[in-house]
């Protein structure tokens, strides 16, 4: 069995972004990146359906600059078995990732494609939707428990209010919803391991995919700073603000 | 000259902080509470391979070097000091035994101390010898092919919890450096028991006793290295220690200027955040500054003893100098922070604490300016 996880490079959602003072983007200066913290979730349960099933190799894929390699050496150090680096530095929108993912998929033949529910780093979330209407594969979003009984794929998805289960049969594509599983740290054996482990490296062309972005970032601001909180004498005046002000009662 | 992280060292640094952020940082004051750390903490430190890092790969080491294993201990010692100095004082019958020992040793126990299967000690120090440590009393008499130990030793880190120990014994007393021997001992050899929980300023969770051993028998092929050896094998190991104290001691300063920096920026007073005045932001300033020469320096060390080169004076330098730094950066993040920095509620009062005894262990500062002096003294005298 061969099971396809993408994951992105984003920055580090523990630090505070600063956007360029012209708007354009952010400051990536001093900035950490990180995996997608939801592709790592989906990097565990690759791994972990590895180690319940044995035979099972885990392909990680990642489109994005030459830095995108330490992302890759790091889910190659969790325990995945070989990398794709997809070389494209600059922005892509979710059609040309899809898109691009469409060709590593048919080149590739995995039984399953598992990846975070989103990035959180534009939090579109939308690529792996459309690469499996592309592909015209079922999809289990935000899955929360993933069970594979032979070609069977059993999944537990978070909705609003609620979970719902859903069945397909392989191959397929699966996304991670943040309480599918609690992402292993890197053994230092598994780092040395992963020095060694084969990276290939292609170029969108070399897959036969012209990247057109169908979406372009026009700007970007901060979100504007939160006003004081006014404080009220007593409870009644507190109804009254709620019901007449901010109308919510 | 390279002063960049591999891709190794760098996704290791990363590894090592999220394990301690997750396993480490939030029990770490129910630990120093309970004066004790979980064993377990160090058998998942030993799964993770974060025991063995400058071991052979066929004792279950990773065969990398101190460069990797500070980067290790630092990240430890800046959640916790006492785990810290427990990895590190796992680290020397490990040193010891991969050093000195002969192949049926390094077989028999390098492999569990890498994975904490067993933990490891370190006994040197007496009531009555410190840093006198060519006096101890601690007597192996050899009777055919074993050894009758008596004697006490004291202040030994991890005491009653570890399972095995570098024991150093006189076997004669002929006055020369050779009348000491290093001898493996196990925790359950008859004979051997150990004091009270020593009741310290900090290092809380790490356990410190006496050891007490009445005619414990001890068999020949205990003896690490050669009967004679023991004190230049305690000076080496204590060489590659200061290394390790440098990197704790860095660990627990870089801690104590965070949360003091954080605090700065945050409090406000007259109107504005308190790193806004000189008095604040000076002293950060100094902090930063120190400790990046500090870890600098015990970079250069461990290069150094990587490389294969002498380091004595280097680790010495950098465990005088990163130890001195820790006192002064956790003593002034306490001031940084006022009257909150006093408070239990914050761990700066704690990081003051452990940047203490770091001055004290693995030779006092002033025995380490003794190292460093002599050093120099027989640079010179070649060109005199």
């Amino acid at each position: 069995m061969k099971i396809l996880v993408p994951v992105k490079r984003v920055p580090d959602p523990d630090v505070k972004i600063k956007l360029k003072k012209d708007g354009s983007g952010i400051d990536t200066e001093g900035l950490k990146f990180v995996i997608n913290p939801f592709d790592e979730i989906a990097v565990e349960e690759a791994i972990r359906i590895k180690e319940r099933l044995g035979d099972v190799e885990i392909v990680v894929v990642s489109i994005g600059g030459e830095e995108s390699t330490e992302q890759l050496r790091t889910a190659m150090a969790m325990g995945a078995d070989r990398a794709i680096l997809v070389v494209h530095p600059d922005y892509i929108d979710p059609p040309n990732v899809a898109a691009i993912l469409a060709k590593v998929v048919e080149k590739e033949q995995p039984d399953l494609i598992i990846a975070g529910k989103q990035a959180v780093d534009d939090d579109l979330g939308q690529a792996m939707q459309m690469l499996a209407e592309m592909l015209d594969y079922p999809q289990a979003t935000f899955a929360s428990k993933v069970e594979i009984d032979g070609t069977k794929v059993t999944v537990v998805r978070e909705v609003d209010g609620g979970l719902t289960t859903v069945e397909f049969e392989m191959p397929g594509i699966i996304t991670a919803e943040l309480r599918l599983n609690e992402p292993r740290y890197a053994s230092l054996p598994g780092i040395m391991k992963a020095k060694r482990k084969p990276l290939d490296k292609m170029t969108p062309a070399d897959l036969g995919v012209e990247v057109s972005p169908k979406l372009t970032v026009k700007a970007m601001s901060e979100p504007p700073a939160r006003k004081a909180g006014k404080i009220v004498e007593s409870v009644d005046e507190l109804v009254k603000l709620l019901h007449e002000e901010a109308k919510v009662i | 000259m390279d002063f960049m992280y591999n891709e190794v060292q760098e996704m290791l640094k990363d590894s090592i902080k999220r394990f301690v952020e997750k396993e480490v940082s939030p029990h770490v004051d129910e630990w120093e509470e309970r004066m004790e750390f979980p064993i377990e903490v160090m058998k998942k430190l030993g799964e993770n391979g974060f025991l063995g890092i400058p071991y052979p790969e066929e004792y279950n080491g990773q065969g990398l070097g101190y460069q990797e294993y500070i980067i290790v201990l630092e990240e430890i010692a800046r959640a916790s000091a006492s785990l810290a100095i427990a990895v590190a004082v796992n680290g020397l019958p490990q040193l010891i035994i991969d050093k000195f020992g002969n192949e049926e040793q390094k077989r028999k126990y390098l492999p569990k101390l890498s994975t904490a299967e067993i933990t490891g000690g370190f006994a040197l120090t007496e009531p009555d010898y410190g840093s006198d440590a060519k006096s101890i009393k601690t007597f192996a008499e050899r009777r055919g092919d074993r050894y009758i130990i008596n004697g006490t030793k004291r202040f030994i880190s991890q005491a009653g919890v570890a399972d095995l120990y570098i024991l150093l014994a006189r076997t004669q007393n002929t006055g020369s450096s050779h009348d000491i021997t290093a001898f493996i001992i196990t925790k359950d050899m008859k004979g051997i028991t150990f004091g009270k929980k020593e009741r310290k300023m900090g290092l809380n969770a790490t356990a410190t006793r006496e050891i007490y051993l009445e005619d414990v028998d001890v068999p020949v092929e205990n003896v690490v290295g050669k009967e004679g050896y023991g004190f230049k094998i305690a000076m080496m190991a204590l060489d590659s220690g200061r290394i390790t104290i440098a990197a704790t001691a860095i660990g627990i300063a870089e801690a104590a200027k965070d949360c003091a920096l954080r605090y700065a920026v945050t409090r406000r007073q007259f109107g504005k955040p308190i790193v806004e005045f000189q008095g604040v932001s000076f002293p950060l300033a100094d902090m930063e500054t120190k400790i990046n020469a500090a870890r600098l320096l015990t970079q250069r060390a461990a290069f150094l003893r990587d490389r294969g080169l002498p380091y004595s004076k280097e680790a010495a330098m950098a465990k005088l100098f990163a130890t001195d730094i820790a006192m002064e950066v956790t003593t002034n993040a306490v001031q940084v922070m006022g009257g909150n920095g006093y408070m239990k509620d914050y761990p700066v009062e704690r990081y003051m604490r452990e940047a203490k005894v770091m001055q004290i262990v693995e030779g006092t500062n002033q025995i380490q300016k003794l190292v460093i002096s002599r050093h120099m003294v027989r640079e010179i005298s070649r060109t005199l």
